[in-house]
């Protein structure tokens, strides 16, 4: 006699299934390696390049594992250790120059066949693999700075294009207070209060207090905007550090939003992070600088390096083509007020629309007036500052990299607006406009939390966490098995499963796993036994109360399952709050808490009364072990 | 096996007067505890910079002070982590004058860690920087109201559920106790004075989670009591579920323990705390799940007709002789 459905049976299988060969690649511990890549005029990675890897670690004896070209281009060397892995990456370094970039990773050592169904292994977090962490908050009031004071540029232009009087046009003072100007008479005022209506549209305009025969106007800039403002600034930091960190050559970086104001850089493997936080502490300007050489000029100037007095030489970024450029400048980032992709109206093809303020638009519309037909550049400007130690006195060296990364015809004259079209793609157009606003618009950042947890440290915390989970789960075990007997060693079963489980779910979704998330992972066993303590000890009473044994185990899975839902239900909302709060650290322990939570729901009951059924499902019984 | 004797009948509401005045004055104390001791913040939450140091030989964390004052680094807080080799450091970026004078008046984490292990060295040439950390100090106050949120949350959250899955003296009661459990917890900490980080803080929001589990098993028994009961005397209900799931509510309670103590023992410095303070609230989150919840709920005046499951009048029925 059963009363377990025959699904049910199947469902448990199926999930004991998919458990095991989720959590399975978790199994196949990553081993240290070194990554390296080309840069961008370097020679692509091939096999004369791994030789002579493969053959500087030999007389350096360096006992590298593999030393192979990966299917993406990168050079792999596999070390047994941490420490092998370090001096493999100076021999490594040394031995191929400049021109590469060596970076520590972790590789992973799941077989393809687990790989090839979506089964990974957890990704580790940095205080369990070593690593730096940053994070940066972004300053965004001077994001508004540079709105007000460009709009108190435009508002007095418009007086002036409109002809209208006006006394004074300032920011008022204290930051996000809007822009105040000052008319003579009510009549002048209303006028001019129209106009800026018009022409800003994301401007609020007021009438603001008359004070000694002044009538004032205040616009502000609307709170939607600065919102939209705010989101964009954090998206192009986002992007200009991404940018940067990639030419760190680090494997797999993190660089994630949190909150409204920061960002979180992580990288694993790098114990150092002086060179990270040079680049990431790195400026951006850009210069439009008018055609100073022809092509052949250009291609001349770079063979024979004289290039025209008038004249500086510069290199496209990606393609490395020389192109000339005047001496002079026409406008630089900081006249810049916007840059959006977007696709051109007549044409159709990808492009950029671009918006000057008011001086740099006077510039421009000069320079473009008399040069039709000729051609413009883009310079992007990147100073890194460097701190060397010269005679013991800290002395900051700047680095600076010029690339063009737009080189386009004036098709005709312009000055505020205006678009720069025919761009490969809509992708290189929103590259295009992310560069130019990274040059121009991106926020200065500050780091607010550092940390630099060794590669020695990470190992540790592995261990001791291993430890703490299998010493935990073992001694639940035996306690359970003792105290309730066979119905303690089927919530065994059931517990050594809810351990499987969530570590499938949590490797399948790729929660990162850290220490806290391993806190988590021990507190779920201890809580998950819980369910079946409330199964089994009911399953008790009802035999005092002279059920069968049937019967009374009918009776328990049926009278535990509502305190078990209502229990788990609250410490689901508990759980919840955690994932909610915004760091890192609590938020992988809340999560791993709920994952844990959900899947106890299901091995703790359904699992046991799966077993429970099968075991005494056919057959008559007198007592039961409990 | 059985530890606990089935037919257990101990009149634990008999008590209650005394047990709610420990309660209250548990509340108080910690309460009066937190307000002038203080909970002893750590990095995550008062900002500056922290640092594990590893020595090759044990070491007396008085030698570490000792050497950190020798060095001029006089307000740098040295605790030992777990074992006699391993120590933290924590101070306040202006304890280093030194490394100010540099930077353009931002902190400059590499140039301190050097400073302090320049120090150490000098003292005992084993000692070996392991990881350092720098959080400003308004990172640390956005944690610290992002914590009273999500507790707050926590417990409203709760006691919506309870409020619609029971009734409303159970939330109440469950949400009193719940203020109780976390103001005790947290007012052993402040009273040992146990380093306050960013994972004791989610050990204290998962404390609420595991004593509202138990306070709810106790909660289910009432109903379920109530509902079965021909002649319900709220009393003797209480005292009834109470004794009826006592055994639960030890057992479980020491299998949690007995992970929390595996993590505590080999889980490494980094878990201690959650360990410990998870281990203050299983035995606060058990006792008051016994002693504290019930006579709160009784005094609330919790009757049978309250949990009488609502049944659809149905006018053909009433209308018949």
């Amino acid at each position: 006699m059963s009363d377990f459905p025959r699904w049910k049976y199947a469902l448990v299988a199926l999930v004991m299934l998919f458990g095991v060969i989720y959590a399975l690649p978790n199994v196949f511990q990553p081993i240290p390696a070194v990554q390296v890549t080309a840069n961008r005029d370097a020679p692509p990675i091939d096999e004369a390049v791994r030789q002579k890897a493969a053959a500087a670690l030999q007389q350096k004896h360096v006992v590298a594992g593999e030393v192979l070209v990966s299917e993406d281009g990168h050079l792999l060397a596999t070390f047994a250790n941490s420490d092998v892995q370090k001096t493999g990456a100076d021999v490594i370094k040394d031995a191929l120059g400049d021109g590469y970039t060596v970076a520590f990773k972790l590789q992973p050592t799941v077989p393809r066949w687990l790989t090839a169904i979506g089964a990974n292994s957890m990704p580790l977090g940095l205080d369990l693999q070593g690593g730096v962490h940053f994070l940066m908050q972004v300053d965004q009031d001077d994001v508004i700075d540079k709105q007000e004071t460009s709009y108190a540029d435009d508002i007095r232009n418009l007086m002036r294009e409109k002809k209208l009087r006006y006394v004074s046009a300032n920011r008022n003072a204290g930051r996000g207070n809007g822009i105040s100007v000052a008319f003579r008479t009510e009549a002048e005022r209303n006028t001019a209060a129209d106009a800026m209506a018009v022409a800003f549209p994301d401007l609020n305009v007021t009438n603001g207090p008359d004070t000694d025969g002044h009538f004032v106007v205040t616009a502000k800039v609307k709170p939607d905007k600065l919102r939209e403002l705010a989101a964009n600034t954090i998206k192009q930091n986002l992007g200009t550090l991404r940018n940067r960190i990639n030419a760190l050559g680090v494997s797999e970086p993190l660089i994630q939003q949190q909150g409204e104001d920061k960002i979180v850089v992580e990288l694993a493997g790098v114990q150092d992070p002086a060179e990270a936080k040079k680049l990431i502490g790195a400026t951006a300007t850009l210069e439009y600088r008018a055609q100073g050489g022809s092509d052949a000029q250009a291609a001349e100037a770079a063979r024979t390096g004289n290039v025209p007095p008038d004249a500086r030489l510069y290199y496209e970024r990606g393609t490395g083509r020389p192109i000339l450029l005047s001496k002079r400048i026409i406008a630089t980032g900081n006249e810049l007020v916007d840059a959006t992709s977007s696709f051109d109206s007549q044409s159709g093809s990808p492009s950029v629309s671009v918006t000057l303020n008011a001086t740099g638009a006077k510039k421009m519309l000069d320079f473009t007036t008399g040069n039709v037909g000729k051609r413009m550049g883009v310079v992007y400007v990147e100073r890194v500052v460097d701190t060397k130690v010269v005679d013991g006195k800290e002395v900051r060296v700047p680095k600076i990299t010029q690339e063009v990364i737009n080189y386009a015809t004036i098709n005709g004259v312009f000055g505020k607006n205006f678009q720069t079209t025919g761009l490969g793609s809509a992708k290189e157009a929103s590259d295009l406009a992310l560069l130019l606003k990274g040059g121009a618009l991106a926020a200065p950042t500050d780091i607010v939390e550092e940390r630099v947890i060794g590669a020695s440290l990470g190992q540790d915390n592995i261990e001791k966490g291993f430890k703490a989970v299998i010493l935990g789960l073992a001694l639940v075990l035996l306690a359970a098995a003792f105290y309730y007997k066979l119905f303690g060693l089927v919530a065994d079963v059931a517990l050594f499963f809810n351990l499987v489980v969530l570590i499938a779910i949590m490797s399948m979704i790729g929660v990162t796993l850290t220490m806290p998330g391993v806190a988590g992972i021990v507190l779920t066993l201890g809580m998950a036994i819980d369910a079946n303590v409330l199964i089994c000890e009911r399953i008790r009473e009802e035999l005092r109360n002279g059920c069968t044994p049937h019967a009374a185990i009918r009776a328990g899975y049926e009278k535990a399952w509502s305190t078990i839902l209502d229990a788990n239900v609250t410490h689901l909302i508990a759980a919840l709050a955690l994932t909610t709060m915004g760091t890192g650290a609590i938020k992988g322990f809340g999560v791993t808490l709920m994952i844990g939570i959900l899947t106890s729901l299901f091995t703790s009951v359904t699992l046991t009364h799966a077993f429970t059924a099968l075991i005494h499902g056919h057959r008559k019984l007198k007592t039961l072990s409990v | 096996m059985e530890i606990f004797n089935h037919d257990s009948n101990i009149h634990f509401l008999g008590m209650r007067k005394y047990t709610v005045a420990i309660a209250i004055f548990l509340m108080v104390a910690s309460v009066a505890l937190i307000a002038t001791k203080g909970l002893n913040y750590g990095l995550d939450f008062t900002g500056g910079v922290s640092m594990v140091v590893d020595y090759d030989q044990p070491v007396e964390i008085a030698d570490v002070r000792a050497a950190l004052e020798k060095g001029g680094l006089d307000h740098a807080v040295v605790q030992a982590l777990g074992g006699t080799r391993e120590v933290s450091i924590r101070m306040q970026p202006k304890d280093d004058p030194a490394a100010l004078q540099s930077a353009d008046g931002k902190v400059n984490l590499d140039r301190i860690a050097a400073d302090v292990t320049r120090t150490l060295q000098a003292a005992r040439p084993d000692a070996k920087l392991k990881s350092r950390d720098y959080v400003g100090s308004e990172v640390g106050a956005e944690l610290r109201s992002d914590g009273t949120v999500a507790a707050i949350f926590v417990i409203l959250g709760i006691m919506a559920y309870l409020w619609i899955r029971f009734e409303r003296r159970f939330a109440i009661a469950a949400v009193i106790t719940e203020v109780h459990d976390t103001l005790v917890t947290l007012g052993i900490l402040a009273l040992v004075q146990r380093e306050f980080d960013m994972t004791v803080l989610a050990s204290v929001l998962a404390v609420i989670g595991y004593s509202i589990n138990d306070k709810v098993v106790v909660f289910d028994r009432i109903r379920e009591l109530f509902r079965l009961a021909r002649k319900a005397e709220p009393e003797e209900i209480l005292n009834r579920s109470i004794n009826n799931t006592l055994s639960r509510t030890i057992i479980t309670s020491l299998f949690t323990g007995i992970t929390m103590g595996a993590l505590y023992f080999y889980g490494g410095p980094v878990v201690h705390g959650f360990a410990i303070t998870m281990l203050i609230g299983i035995v606060v989150g058990t006792l008051s799940s016994i002693f504290v919840a019930s006579p709160i709920l009784l005094w609330l005046g919790v009757s049978k007709k309250d949990l009488m499951p609502v049944t659809k009048e149905n006018p053909e029925l009433a209308r018949r002789p």
